[in-house]
């Protein structure tokens, strides 16, 4: 019979195109607008690390001044002291202390003029820690951290520029004045957000060098990002021992028990610090796992949640004015409704015939809709906001974006199709 | 084929009760011709809805060769209705975006027939009614009374045991109606009870029995003639079967 519903929906939507199309415009809009700002809060709020996210930990710890208020929240980042004296102390499955900045590359490929690259000064299990993926060579060792070894780490693309290859490994590459040897090239690295860290950017932000902190720091390499400092720092900020926070530091816990183990250490780290006379507050520690993170973060920007509520809100018009056009659309015919029911058609064939009349409607708004959401996302690519390139239709978006019409168009066509399943054959076949 | 027992149908609304049918009794056996005649508003209408299954009866029981229709459920009253019946109505009632073929083809659809099995019955009943030839124009390019033998066709395309005909011929003039009338007479003939509702007395004449309704009761002309109505002509009482 669906084939037989069909051709009559066809045939339906042949008798009155007006109607019709106002239909699938109406469906249209309202799934292309909706599945646009669905697909850009969907790529915004995506788990940036889905194998490992529910494992790694950001630290947050209070080493302030107390200045009396209650209930502080610990700041985002850490002193350079604690990041080095945690990641000694290696409590965690793995640790990583980190921080951005722009290094500038010295190419010794003619023609090439010396340019700035984002950089990550980081330490040895940063790479096993995001599961980078390497396509030459590997990361550092716990060594090269402490030794401040001069090497480096290259994303693909660098590689590419800098040697016209990917397979470098032992070349160097110069950066402000001074060799480092390549000892890795890593494929692709761009979580989005920007997890890690969100000083520089939570989106597009794809760093093209990998080098140790400590090396970073004795070639004194300009970073980048945020600082708070509370004391003096008797000028330089970046010393072990200044009274200022900048480090991202991230640790890997495999298990809840060691998350809430990690979590008494950095008390205990705390109140020893208190008694050693840097910490003047109480303990105040936070250990959030990544997507705990972003959300404390507040990642996802506020008009991109209004937007897609604006966009839902626009979809339920829509859909409304649907019901209302398919009601008048059923309605009219229910002489034709109470012909077929006197010729042996039940209440249920007639309501599964009009139903398919509505969901033909919602495919062709479908089509409509995925047009106009591929158009929306063509215009959000062409926005200058740093999550502009992220606006992807992808595969499982644009099965929802069919999904999403159909839904609705069955949705809207209930009611019409049991109003009009509710015909009273012996009225309408009088009325004629 | 068709037996009621004490039928009444009340219309309620918030303010009115109206009485269409009061305990009526009726039987139409195998092979009649039956016309039920009666004034405007007398419940002949509410009589051929409730035999054709499409309202309820408030009380009593109705059975429809053999089924009591009282306890079916809409589906079932359904399936009854396009396996046992065919409907004639006075305006014909044919689905203007179909053509002669799929119009004939609607009650099909929903007995389950194979596309094959469809096309014979199709063809066959167009046949009968002298409009093969025309199965594929559309119903405003018939006059009147071919729209009413396409109607015909299609109410006898699944081969019901009862085709009940609401004033068959009340659209059409004489020598249509004639055309028609002798149709239905010929359908009858080939074993089809037919049931017809009119207001013409020259078409009640042509069936074997009058049911007359007055009020909603109902009485055959023959044990009944006090209901005969004044204007209604003396009827003929054909092959009439014995009570």
């Amino acid at each position: 019979m669906l084939a037989y519903y069909l051709d009559l929906a066809r045939r339906s939507f042949k008798k009155n195109v007006a109607l019709t199309v106002l239909m699938v415009l109406a469906i249209g809009f309202g799934v292309g607008a909706s599945m646009t700002t669905l697909t850009v809060l969907r790529m915004l709020s995506a788990d940036p690390i889905p194998q490992a996210s529910g494992q790694l930990y950001a630290v947050q710890l209070e080493p302030r001044k107390a200045r009396g208020e209650q209930n502080v929240e610990p700041p985002d980042q850490v002193t350079r002291f604690d990041a080095e004296t945690l990641l000694r102390a290696a409590k965690g499955d793995r640790q990583a202390m980190m921080t951005g900045g722009n290094a500038p590359i010295e190419p010794q490929r003619p023609g090439l003029e010396p340019f700035f690259a984002d950089t990550r000064y980081t330490s040895a299990d940063f790479f096993a820690m995001f599961r980078v993926s390497f396509l030459a060579g590997g990361g550092w060792t716990a060594d090269d951290d402490a030794n401040s070894a001069h090497v480096v780490v290259l994303a693909r693309t660098l590689a590419e520029k800098l040697f016209g290859a990917i397979d470098v490994i032992g070349k160097t590459v110069q950066i402000d004045g001074t060799p480092l040897r390549v000892v890795g090239v890593i494929d692709r690295f761009s979580p989005s957000p920007h997890f890690y860290d969100l000083n520089t950017g939570a989106y597009a932000t794809e760093e093209q060098a990998f080098i140790p902190f400590s090396t970073s720091r004795e070639l004194k390499l300009d970073r980048s990002g945020s600082m708070d400092c509370w004391s003096d720092h008797g000028g330089d900020s970046t010393s072990l021992t200044a009274p200022c926070i900048w480090i991202q530091y991230w640790v890997e816990l495999d298990s809840p028990e060691k998350a809430a183990a990690y979590r008494d250490y950095l008390v205990q780290y705390s109140r020893d610090q208190k008694v050693a006379g840097r910490y003047e507050r109480e303990p105040s520690v936070r250990l959030r796992n990544v997507m705990e993170w972003l959300d404390y973060k507040e990642v996802v920007p506020n008009d991109a949640r209004i937007q897609t509520w604006v966009a839902l809100g626009f979809l339920l018009v829509c859909l409304i004015n649907t019901v209302g056009l398919l009601l008048t659309k059923f309605l009219r015919r229910s002489s034709e409704i109470g012909v077929r029911r006197a010729l042996g058609a039940s209440k249920r064939s007639i309501f599964v015939q009009l139903l398919v009349e509505a969901g033909v409607i919602g495919i062709a708004g479908g089509l409509l809709g995925l047009l106009l959401a591929w158009l929306g996302l063509w215009a959000v690519r062409h926005q200058p906001t740093d999550y502009a390139e992220l606006a992807q239709l992808d595969l499982p978006m644009l099965l929802g974006t069919f999904g999403l019409a159909v839904i609705s168009s069955l949705l809207a066509g209930l009611l019409p199709a049991w109003r009009g399943c509710q015909v009273a054959p012996a009225l309408q076949l009088k009325s004629l | 084929m068709l037996v009621m027992k004490q039928v009444s149908k009340v219309f309620r609304t918030a303010m009115v009760e109206t009485h269409a049918l009061r305990a009526l009794d009726l039987q139409v056996r195998e092979g009649e011709f039956v016309a039920v005649t009666g004034p405007s508003g007398s419940g002949k209408t509410t009589f051929l809805n409730i035999a054709g299954l499409l309202e309820e009866l408030s009380s009593g029981e109705y059975l429809l060769d053999g089924v009591n229709v009282k306890a079916l459920d809409d589906r079932a009253r359904s399936k009854l209705r396009n396996e046992k019946l065919g409907f004639v109505f006075q305006s014909f009632n044919l689905i203007p975006d179909l053509d002669l073929f799929d119009n004939v083809d609607v009650p099909l659809r929903y007995r389950g027939f194979s596309r094959g099995d469809r096309k014979k019955r199709i063809e066959g009943a167009l046949e009968r009614v002298g409009l093969a030839s025309r199965m594929r124009h559309y119903p405003n390019e018939l006059s009147g009374g071919q729209q009413q033998r396409v109607a015909i066709a299609r109410a006898i395309a699944g081969d019901p045991k009862l085709l009940l005909a609401d004033e068959p011929t009340g659209n059409l003039d004489s020598q249509m109606a004639r055309e028609v009338m002798q149709l239905l007479e010929d359908l009858n003939a080939q074993g089809t009870v037919v049931v017809i509702v009119t207001h013409d007395p020259e078409i009640a004449a042509r069936a074997q029995r009058n049911v007359h309704i007055v009020d909603g009761v109902a009485a055959d002309l023959e044990r009944g003639p006090s209901l005969v109505p004044p204007t209604t002509k003396p009827v003929a009482t054909g092959d009439q079967p014995a009570a």
